[in-house]
C-alpha cells in the first residue's frame, strides 16, 4: 500500500508460543514437541518452528510463485544487461509514442525512449530501496521495540509517545516535505527518509511479541537460573519473538517499493535521469491518451513487484502462525 | 467516562507537540523559507535579513514554535505568502477534502464490510478465494497507478466521466476520486472484517443465538457483526487521518483543489505557513479521530466501561 500504513491483521502476535521448551541444546533449534500439522505422531524427531514453516513453504503454490518472481526480479536488478540491449538513457525523439515494433516489444515513450529497457533497469532503484529500507526499518525498529519491551517502565513510556508522534504524520505528506528540499539524487535520501518514518510500526510489533516471549516460563527459569540480560534477550526471548516481525517486514518491503514510486511520482523521491519506474509512470501520465503503453508498462512491473512481496508476507505469516489454520 | 476523556485529551498533549514540532523543524531548518519569497530569483542579502526579521526567522526556532502556536490557538494560522490568509485558503480546501473523505469512508464501509462478511461466512469457497485474491491485487497496485488507469479507462476511454474534477467539486464529480483513495483500505476492511467474522463465527454466544432460532440474517447482523467490528471500527478510525492526508495523489491526478492540492502547492513553492498550518490541522484531525474510535468501543461492545 502506498502509504506504508501497516496491516491491520493483528493475528501474527504470539508465533512461536505455547509448548515450546528451550532446553539450551541448541540455541536457533528451539525444540520443540507436538504433532506435525500432517498428523505426523510426536515419535517423529522434533522439529522447530522454523523447519515446520519451511516444510509448509515449499508445498504452497503462492510462496513458490512469488519466491520466483522476487528471484527473478533480483537477477534483472543484479544484471539488467543480460535481457536487454542498450542504455535506459539512450532515447531518439523521432520515435516518440510509438507503439511495439520488432526489437522494441513495449514501445517507446514521450522521449522516445524504450519503455522495454527503462521497465527493466527500473527494477533496480525499486528492489534496492525495498530491501535497503526493510533492513534500515527492521534493524532500528526491532532493537529499539525490543529494549522497550523487555526493560519496560520509562523508556517504554517515551518510545510508545514517539511512536505516536510518528504515527500521527501522514506518511507521503512527510515525504513531501522532508524530500522536497533534498537536491541529492540518489536512493539514499529515499531510504533514510522511509527508515525515518517506517521504524515506529515495527518498533511496535517488536515490543508486542516480546511483551509476550518474556512471560514464558522457560524465560522466568532462564533468569533465576542468573542469565544476563543479553543472554536472556538474544537466547531465550529473540528467537521467539522475531516471527511476527519477519512477517511484518515482508509485506512491508513491497509497500516501500510503492512508496518509493510514489514518490518519485510526485517528483520528490528520485528525479531523471535516475530511472525509476514512478519517474516514468509520472513522466507517460501526460502523454496517456496517445501512447497509454508507457505508463501501462511500468504500472504492471511496479504492481507485481509489489503483489509479490505482499504474498510473500501472507505465505510466510500463515506458515509462521499455526494458530492462523 | 468524563474522566477517561480528560485522560485521553492530556494525552494527546505531548503527541500534538511533537507531531506539530517535527514538521515545523522539517520545514524550517531544512527548507529556507525566505527562498520561497523571491520566487525564483535569489534573495538580495539585505532584503532576506529583513524579511528574516519582519517574519521573527532571525529568533531561536523553539521562539518561533512557541510564538507560531500561540497564535494558532487564537486562530491566527498566519498568512501565505501570496497575502492569502491560510484560514482563507483552508475554508475553501477543507470542504473539499471532508466530501472526498466522506466518500471514501462510505464506500470503505459499505463495500468493505459487506464483502467482508460475505466471504468471512464462506471461508475456503470460491468466492472467498476470489475476493481474497482481489483485495490482494488491489492492495499491491499503488493509489496513484488506480488513479491514472481508472482516469484512463472511464474518463478518456469510455467518456463516463469528467477526467478532472471543476473547482467546486460536488458530491457526484467526487465519487471516481473517492473509491480510488479509499482503495487501499477498502481492500484491507474487506480482509479485516473478513479475519475477525470468520473468527466469531464459531463462538459460543453464535450458537446460542442460532440455537434459540433466531433468523439467520438477525444472527449475523446483531451478534457476529457487532462483535466483529471493534478492530475495522480502529482501522477506519485510524484511516481518516491517513485518508486525508494521502489524498495529495489522489487530488493531484484528478485535479481536485483540495487539502492535498493546496499541500502540494505549498511544499513546493516553500509556503511554509501555509504547509505548518495544514498539517497542525491534519494532525488534530487524526488524533480527535482515534479518540472518538476509542469511545465508540463502549458503545459496540458493553462489557468496556471507561472508568
Amino acid at each position: 500500500m502506498p502509504d506504508g500504513r501497516h496491516e491491520p491483521e493483528q493475528a501474527i502476535a504470539g508465533t512461536g508460543m505455547g509448548g515450546t521448551m528451550d532446553l539450551g541444546v541448541d540455541e536457533a533449534e528451539t525444540l520443540e514437541k507436538r504433532p506435525g500439522p500432517d498428523g505426523t505422531g510426536p515419535g517423529d524427531r522434533p522439529r522447530s518452528l522454523w523447519s515446520d514453516a519451511w516444510r509448509d513453504l515449499r508445498r504452497d503454490p503462492v510462496f513458490i510463485v512469488s519466491a520466483l518472481v522476487i528471484l527473478f526480479l533480483v537477477l534483472i536488478s543484479l544484471w539488467p544487461s543480460a535481457i536487454t540491449s542498450g542504455s535506459p538513457l539512450t532515447c531518439d525523439l523521432s520515435k516518440a509514442q510509438q507503439g511495439s515494433q520488432s526489437g522494441h516489444p513495449f514501445g517507446f515513450d514521450g522521449q522516445g525512449c524504450d519503455v522495454y529497457t527503462r521497465t527493466v533497469y527500473g527494477a533496480r532503484t525499486s528492489v534496492a530501496v525495498g530491501v535497503l529500507a526493510t533492513l534500515g526499518v527492521s534493524v532500528l525498529g526491532s532493537v529499539l521495540g525490543a529494549l522497550a519491551g523487555y526493560f519496560g517502565g520509562v523508556w517504554d513510556s517515551v518510545l510508545s509517545r514517539i511512536t505516536d508522534v510518528f504515527f500521527a504524520i501522514p506518511v507521503v505528506l512527510g515525504g513531501l516535505v522532508l524530500l522536497s528540499v533534498i537536491t541529492s539524487n540518489t536512493i539514499w535520501p529515499v531510504i533514510g527518509f522511509i527508515v525515518l518514518l517506517g521504524w515506529p510500526q515495527l518498533s511496535r510489533i517488536a515490543r508486542g511479541s516480546v511483551i509476550t516471549a518474556k512471560q514464558n516460563d522457560y524465560v522466568q527459569a532462564a533468569r533465576a537460573l542468573g542469565a544476563s540480560h543479553s543472554r536472556l534477550v538474544l537466547r531465550h526471548i529473540a528467537p521467539n519473538a522475531v516471527a511476527p516481525v519477519i512477517v511484518v517486514a515482508t509485506i512491508a518491503l513491497g509497500t516501500y517499493i510503492s512508496l518509493e514510486a510514489t514518490l518519485s511520482y510526485l517528483g520528490v523521491g528520485l528525479k531523471p535521469p535516475s530511472v525509476s519506474w514512478g519517474i516514468d509512470i509520472s513522466a507517460a501520465s501526460p502523454y496517456i491518451r496517445n501512447a497509454p503503453h508507457a505508463l501501462l508498462w511500468p504500472s504492471g512491473a511496479l504492481a507485481l513487484t509489489v503483489l509479490a512481496f505482499i504474498m510473500l508476507g501472507d505465505a510466510v505469516r500463515d506458515a509462521l502462525d499455526p494458530k492462523l489454520r | 467516562m468524563g474522566r477517561y476523556v480528560v485522560r485521553r485529551l492530556l494525552q494527546m498533549i505531548p503527541v500534538f507537540i511533537g507531531a506539530t514540532l517535527l514538521i515545523f523543524l522539517m520545514v524550517n531548518v531544512m527548507g529556507d523559507p525566505i527562498a520561497g519569497l523571491c520566487g525564483e530569483r535569489q534573495c538580495d542579502p539585505a532584503t532576506a535579513a529583513r524579511l528574516e526579521q519582519e517574519f521573527g526567522l532571525d529568533k531561536p526556532v523553539w521562539q518561533q514554535y512557541a510564538t507560531y502556536m500561540g497564535n494558532v490557538f487564537t486562530g491566527d494560522f498566519g498568512t501565505a505568502f501570496n497575502g492569502q490568509e491560510v484560514t482563507e485558503l483552508m475554508s475553501t480546501a477543507f470542504p473539499v477534502t471532508i466530501r472526498l473523505t466522506l466518500i471514501a469512508i462510505l464506500f470503505e464501509i459499505v463495500i468493505g464490510v459487506t464483502l467482508g462478511v460475505v466471504t468471512g461466512l464462506r471461508r475456503g469457497r470460491p468466492v472467498d478465494t476470489g475476493v481474497l485474491l482481489l483485495t490482494l491485487v488491489v492492495i499491491s497496485v499503488p493509489t496513484f497507478v488506480t488513479g491514472l488507469l481508472l482516469q484512463l479507462l472511464l474518463g478518456v476511454k469510455w467518456g463516463w466521466i469528467r477526467p478532472s474534477v471543476s473547482s467546486e467539486a460536488p458530491f457526484d464529480e467526487l465519487i471516481l476520486p473517492g473509491l480510488v483513495l479509499a482503495s487501499v483500505s477498502l481492500a484491507y476492511v474487506t480482509r479485516l472484517t473478513r479475519t475477525s467474522i470468520a473468527e466469531n463465527r464459531r463462538s459460543d454466544y453464535v450458537r446460542t443465538a442460532i440455537a434459540k432460532g433466531l433468523p439467520r440474517h438477525r444472527v449475523v447482523v446483531r451478534h457476529l457483526l457487532r462483535n466483529s467490528l471493534i478492530p475495522v471500527i480502529t482501522f477506519i478510525g485510524a484511516d481518516i487521518g491517513f485518508l486525508m492526508g494521502g489524498a495529495i495523489v489522489t487530488e493531484r491526478i484528478f485535479n481536485i483543489h483540495g487539502v492535498g492540492y493546496q499541500l502540494y502547492q505549498g511544499i513546493l513553492r516553500q509556503n511554509t505557513q501555509t504547509v505548518v498550518g495544514f498539517v497542525t490541522v491534519l494532525v488534530l484531525v487524526f488524533l480527535v479521530a482515534n479518540l472518538i474510535v476509542d469511545l465508540l468501543y463502549a458503545v459496540l461492545d458493553p462489557r468496556i466501561r471507561y472508568a
